[in-house]
């Protein structure tokens, strides 16, 4: 398993959250990834949407399972990843490059401070 | 692989089926149409040209045995209570007695039209209003409602009913808190009716964390959506706690009666601090699992929110006949076309008849003790996450990750023995649910137990097996990774001769 980068930071939720300057690049972890096993479709919001923090953002679904993306921070999305439409593989091969999901200008940054780091996050999916 | 080839050819009983566009012998028809008698029209004159296809529909051209015969072969492969164990938790797969079907097919029921006049259906409506009644008191509440027609109409009914409740009072209360282990519905009910739906934590026995609901309940909290005993098969004592919680910031507790087959006759939701709850009559009262209907889910609620309910409800007038009567004014409406799904409705009270009182008590106690009994016989075999004793259900993770087995592989593997896969993966990563019901025999749950056994031993020994299952049916393990990324849902004519098609 490709353990969490450092680069960025990771919710309890599984979602991570790269920042570069006021964009803020999300998606999800392997750990997340390999738990809802083949992802078969992932549903985002269009450019232009704003989301809450806090609050979905879209669905991914697998053959296992639907779940709720969620976003720590608010704004606006700037781009979605319109890669995954045809290929929600990319999510379960390469889930911090390729698979990520959307860029969001962040209004307020803050929220990105509760969040783990790297190694915060391997040692809550240890347990 | 001649194996597989044969196996893609279907084995001995269960042949392959081949789809009935695929079946044509040009010419064939199973009706035949009487000799008109009034004169042919011109189709060119009747429908404009633009809407005329060049040629016509590639029908299926077939008779009337070979089609007879088509349906019959599918209708077969159903797989039902009647045939076979079904332990599929969350969901009470029980037998549904063959009595309810013969009481509701009586004529004076068949017969009956919704809008005849009240005197010529006094029975159903006393029916009605003696059913509407045991509903409430085994809920242990005030009055009840039977319109909702399934249970997730139930809970929009019963958030309906508790928004009008706020309202009245003068409160437009837009949160609703259910439990992480709650079913999807409860959520997907509250944004339906225009609530929002926040998330209460459980603690890692599997119950409601006390101090996460305090932090969540305040003036805003319309109500929160329980299901106890669970959806992990457990019931949380501290459900009297919670009311307490919730009322003392006026907020009400709705019950998801989803698993009610566990306290029938033990415990009354009324009396544990429910204001409202609905039924599932399909899982607690043994009617028809109907496949996305026809169903019923009743709604219950305490004392004080009568006047909420929809109507028309039955009454009984003074002078002992049955009629129909509204609320009052604060009624939340008509939930559904007439009164319900009647059909339904009487299989759920010929059930409650049957059995009476101490007979629906011996229904959760014996939902619990199959249950249990299963638990304990598989425990050193599987990993249980939750502590015993269980309800009617229990939750159990296969832990043959190392032999790269999953959940799905056991799930899979079962159907080569005839039994349906339990629920996966829900509410605990890679789990198998498991509800065997009241109605099963001991003689089956053992059955399934050394069923449960041997899959885990091959799981360890033989993984291959489980990997490639089922191996009885017409077909092996189907990609549904590949079904559900680029699903191709349209039959369409082979371009391929048909000989080369028969041979692969």
């Amino acid at each position: 398993m490709n353990p969490a980068p450092a680069d960025r930071k990771y919710s309890k939720t599984h979602e991570w959250f790269k920042v570069d300057g006021d964009v803020v690049t999300i998606g999800i972890s392997q750990f997340a990834a390999d738990e809802l096993t083949d992802i078969t479709f992932v549903d985002l919001p269009k450019p232009g949407t704003q989301i809450v923090a806090g609050q979905p953002f879209g669905e991914i679904e697998s053959v296992k399972a639907t779940s709720a993306l969620y976003s720590a921070v608010g704004g606006e999305v700037i781009e979605a990843n319109a890669a995954l439409a045809d290929q929600p593989e990319l999510v379960n091969q390469s889930p911090f490059d390729e698979g990520w999901m959307i860029k969001v200008r962040v209004s307020d940054p803050s929220p990105l401070e509760g969040l783990m780091d790297a190694t915060a996050y391997n040692a809550m999916i240890q347990e | 692989m001649s194996n597989a080839s044969e196996k893609s050819q279907g084995a001995g009983l269960v042949p392959a089926e081949k789809l009935i566009f695929e079946q044509t012998t040009p010419g064939a028809c199973a009706v035949s149409l009487p000799v008109a008698d009034v004169p042919p029209a011109d189709l060119r004159k009747v429908i404009p040209q633009e809407l005329l296809a060049e040629a016509p529909p590639p029908l299926p051209e077939i008779g009337e045995q070979d089609l007879v015969r088509h349906y019959t072969r599918l209708a077969h492969r159903l797989f039902s209570v009647d045939g076979n164990f079904y332990p599929l938790g969350s969901c009470t797969m029980k037998y549904n007695p063959k009595v309810n079907e013969r009481v509701a097919a009586l004529p004076g029921f068949t017969g009956l039209h919704p809008l005849q006049p009240e005197a010529d259906s006094q029975g159903i409506l006393e029916l009605l209003y003696q059913l509407r009644y045991f509903l409430a008191e085994i809920a242990g509440l005030a009055e009840a409602t039977l319109q909702p027609c399934a249970g997730a109409h139930g809970e929009m009914t019963g958030v309906m009913i508790i928004n009008a409740y706020h309202r009245s009072r003068g409160e437009d209360r837009p949160k609703v808190l259910t439990p992480d282990t709650a079913h999807g519905t409860n959520p997907a009910t509250c944004t339906v009716c225009g609530r929002f739906a926040i998330s209460v934590a459980s603690r890692p026995d599997g119950r409601v964390d006390l101090d996460d609901l305090r932090k969540k309940v305040d003036e805003q909290t319309a109500a929160l959506m329980i299901t106890n005993p669970n959806t992990a098969g457990l019931f949380d004592p501290q459900i009297a706690d919670i009311a307490e919680i919730l009322h003392a910031k006026g907020a009400l507790l709705y019950l998801d009666g989803a698993n009610m087959n566990a306290i029938l006759g033990i415990a009354r939701p009324g009396d544990f601090g429910v204001d409202v709850m609905h039924y599932n009559t399909h899982k607690t009262f043994s009617t028809p699992h109907g496949c996305g209907g026809p169903g019923a889910g009743p709604v219950a609620v305490r004392e004080g929110l009568q006047e909420f309910l929809p109507g028309p409800q039955v009454v009984r007038r003074e002078d002992g006949t049955y009629g129909w009567a509204w609320p009052g004014p604060r009624s939340i409406g008509r939930v559904r076309s007439f009164y319900g799904q009647i059909g339904v409705l009487i299989r759920a009270y010929a059930y409650i008849r049957a059995l009476g009182p101490e007979g629906l008590r011996q229904v959760s106690e014996k939902a619990v003790l199959s249950a249990n009994y299963l638990a304990a016989r598989l425990r050193e075999h599987y990993r249980f996450p939750f502590a015993p004793p269980y309800a009617h259900e229990f939750i159990m993770v296969p832990e043959f990750r190392e032999h790269g087995v999953t959940e799905l592989d056991v799930a899979k593997r079962l159907i080569d023995f005839a039994i349906h896969p339990p629920t996966m993966s829900w509410p605990v990563a890679h789990c198998l649910m498991i509800e065997p019901t009241e109605t099963e025999s001991l003689r089956t749950l053992d059955g399934f137990a050394e069923t449960m056994i041997r899959i885990a031993e091959e799981a360890r020994t033989t993984p291959e097996i489980l990997h490639h299952a089922p191996h009885t049916m017409p077909v092996e393990r189907l990609d549904e990774v590949t079904a559900a990324r680029k699903p191709d849902l349209c039959w369409r004519e082979s371009t391929e001769p048909a000989e080369a098609a028969d041979n692969t």
